[in-house]
């Protein structure tokens, strides 16, 4: 990173837009629609920020052109992937584009390889067969060095924040920066700090890992993620296990990073309500396959009677409540 | 009777699949040793894990085995009148045997262990996948520096182990049982050979601490990422290092010997 980069990084951060003092006031989760209103007269204008993710062919694209969007500004393109845990087979043939510049959504149920998709698109997991592309380069295909290359250009949250323990928050979040550049100390603390501060927690820099909670945690592992400016970053259940009001402060961050730096994020959960709240794609996925994509409220609409039931939390329906088993009189009479 | 050849088999290859990837992790780690010397300080704190912090062990046992060595040679030895050689055979029992297996089998239980559980947590909580994300090398950023650090810390935890372990020896020797004090140093220096028992001893620390710090990180990077893993890892990081220091220790002898 070089030093003009740097400072753009600083000036992004420490000049606030409307969209950012919108939030401030308390506004969740906006809708990209709605995030791409003209500016008002007399506003306050932050080139860097006044091209939003909104006005990115792929992000306004309506429900009905999703598909041709996504397909034609795809930063993500999985093409025929096929992938077994040993015996079990996670994929089979599956077909997924995710476009630049927006929250793309995938959901499941618990086992349906989303974590495993994820591994795939960073190159963690080699595929049996298909290949996964990210900005044109092959995932499946990439040398190391390569593939290091790439993932200067991706962050991603892990579900357990995945923090170095032996290191102090700000030590954490300044690891990559210390790794991939050349930064003087001075400017580097700045840098963290404004992390930090993105994610508002630039005075617990001092603290150690173990004295963080669960959400806290996240947000740390989020402004690590974050520290390198990458184009996409990728969740791993980001909302598991949080509380309400941290399950709502990373929901926002989520947002207002995707929107504030001009990512993409891929977004891996089973938290339905949270997670459509946040997104502008989704895909459902179990089976191995895609069963649903779209807009959270095309995903909604679904006929789909497993979509139905999976985005609406019933019990019972085509995913059954009892595991497969011999009748109840069978077993206990004999 | 052929499900057991299939089991055999089985596990035949499943352990020179092991054997294969724990020679392209060593492979890997040498690979990224060059690299510690930009950051010589990760490479000072494993010296300081592995050493400094297994000192308290190794001298304790050290001062014991030694005090041992004295009574059980001084009791053999006075039946020939020989008290006086007392020296020469507590200083070549620790030198070119003693001092380097036990100060090995002691690393292995004490740093290697530690090692291995400290690896294996790393993976079971995604901290080495984080660093690959980061496109880090774990392998050069966190095992090679832990190898490196083993190899140094053992010969110098030998070198402890012997040193006080002769101190032992003069302590019961001398001190407890009246065995002449210019005898015990003198024939010590002048029988013990600085290339036929000091260097094969050195030697001997060296692979025993390659050895030892390479089983420990490949078990550790290869556990099972849960807690149950990371535990039969551990215990098999101890049995596995003691058994190769044992088996190593005679084939290192023979070759020494067979000079």
């Amino acid at each position: 990173m070089t030093l003009r980069e740097a400072a753009k990084t600083m000036a992004t951060f420490l000049i606030p837009s409307d969209e950012t003092k919108h939030r401030k006031m308390g506004r969740r989760h906006p809708r990209p629609n709605r995030r791409a209103r003209p500016q008002e007269p007399g506003a306050r204008s932050n080139p860097s920020l006044t091209k939003r993710p909104a006005e990115h062919p792929a992000s306004v694209a309506s429900g009905s052109d999703f598909r041709g969007a996504a397909a034609a500004d795809a930063l993500v393109r999985i093409r025929g992937l096929s992938f077994a845990h040993g015996e079990r087979r996670v994929f089979e043939g599956l077909d997924l584009e995710i476009p630049r510049g927006g929250v793309t959504a995938i959901l499941g149920p618990s086992g349906s390889g989303k974590t495993t998709l994820l591994k795939l698109i960073s190159g963690q997991l080699r595929p049996d067969a298909g290949g996964v592309e990210v900005d044109g380069a092959p995932v499946h295909a990439l040398g190391r060095r390569e593939l290091y290359r790439l993932r200067t250009r991706m962050g991603m949250l892990f579900q357990g924040c995945a923090l170095l323990q032996d290191l102090s928050v700000f030590d954490n979040v300044a690891y990559p920066l210390r790794e991939h550049t050349d930064l003087p100390e001075s400017l580097l603390r700045k840098l963290v700090l404004l992390k930090l501060e993105a994610v508002g927690l630039r005075g617990a820099r001092d603290l150690m890992p173990g004295e963080l909670s669960g959400g806290m945690a996240r947000r740390v592992g989020l402004a690590r993620a974050i520290a390198l400016d990458p184009m996409a970053i990728l969740y791993d259940e980001p909302f598991t296990g949080q509380d309400p009001i941290s399950l709502g402060v990373l929901a926002t961050l989520i947002r207002h990073l995707n929107d504030a730096s001009r990512l993409t994020s891929v977004l891996v959960s089973h938290d339905v309500e949270e997670t459509t709240g946040i997104a502008d794609y989704v895909y459902v996925i179990a089976n191995g396959r895609v069963m649903a994509r779209g807009t959270p409220g095309q995903v909604k609409a679904s006929p789909s009677p497993w979509v139905h039931q999976f985005m609406r939390g019933l019990p019972d329906g085509p995913a059954h409540f009892h595991y497969p088993a011999p009748r109840l009189e069978q077993d206990l009479l004999g | 009777m052929l499900a057991s050849l299939a089991r055999l088999g089985g596990g035949c290859l499943q352990g020179l699949e092991r054997l294969g990837r724990g020679q392209a992790l060593l492979a890997r780690m040498i690979g990224g040793m060059p690299s510690l010397a930009l950051r010589p300080r990760l490479l000072v704190r494993q010296i300081y894990n592995v050493g400094v912090l297994s000192m308290a062990v190794v001298i304790v046992s050290g001062l014991f085995v030694g005090m041992v060595l004295g009574l059980q040679g001084h009791s053999v030895l006075s039946r020939f009148g020989a008290e006086e050689s007392l020296g020469v055979l507590v200083a070549a029992a620790l030198v070119r045997e003693l001092g380097p297996v036990l100060a090995a089998l002691l690393v292995a239980g004490r740093a290697g262990s530690a090692l291995t559980a400290e690896i294996g947590l790393m993976k079971a909580t995604e901290q080495l996948s984080g660093l690959e994300m980061m496109a880090v090398d774990p392998v050069e950023r966190i095992l090679a520096p832990r190898l490196l650090g083993g190899l140094v810390a053992m010969p110098l935890l030998a070198a402890l182990f012997s040193s006080l372990g002769v101190l032992g020896g003069w302590f019961v020797g001398v001190g407890l049982l009246g065995v002449d004090d210019g005898a015990f140093w003198g024939q010590m220096s002048s029988r013990i050979d600085l290339d036929e028992d000091v260097l094969n001893g050195v030697v001997k620390s060296l692979v025993f601490g390659l050895v030892v710090t390479w089983i420990a990180l490949f078990q550790g990077y290869h556990a099972v990422p849960t807690s149950e893993g990371v535990s039969r890892a551990t215990t098999r990081s101890v049995v596995h290092a003691a058994l190769a220091v044992l088996g190593l220790d005679f084939v290192l002898t023979a070759i020494m010997l067979g000079d």
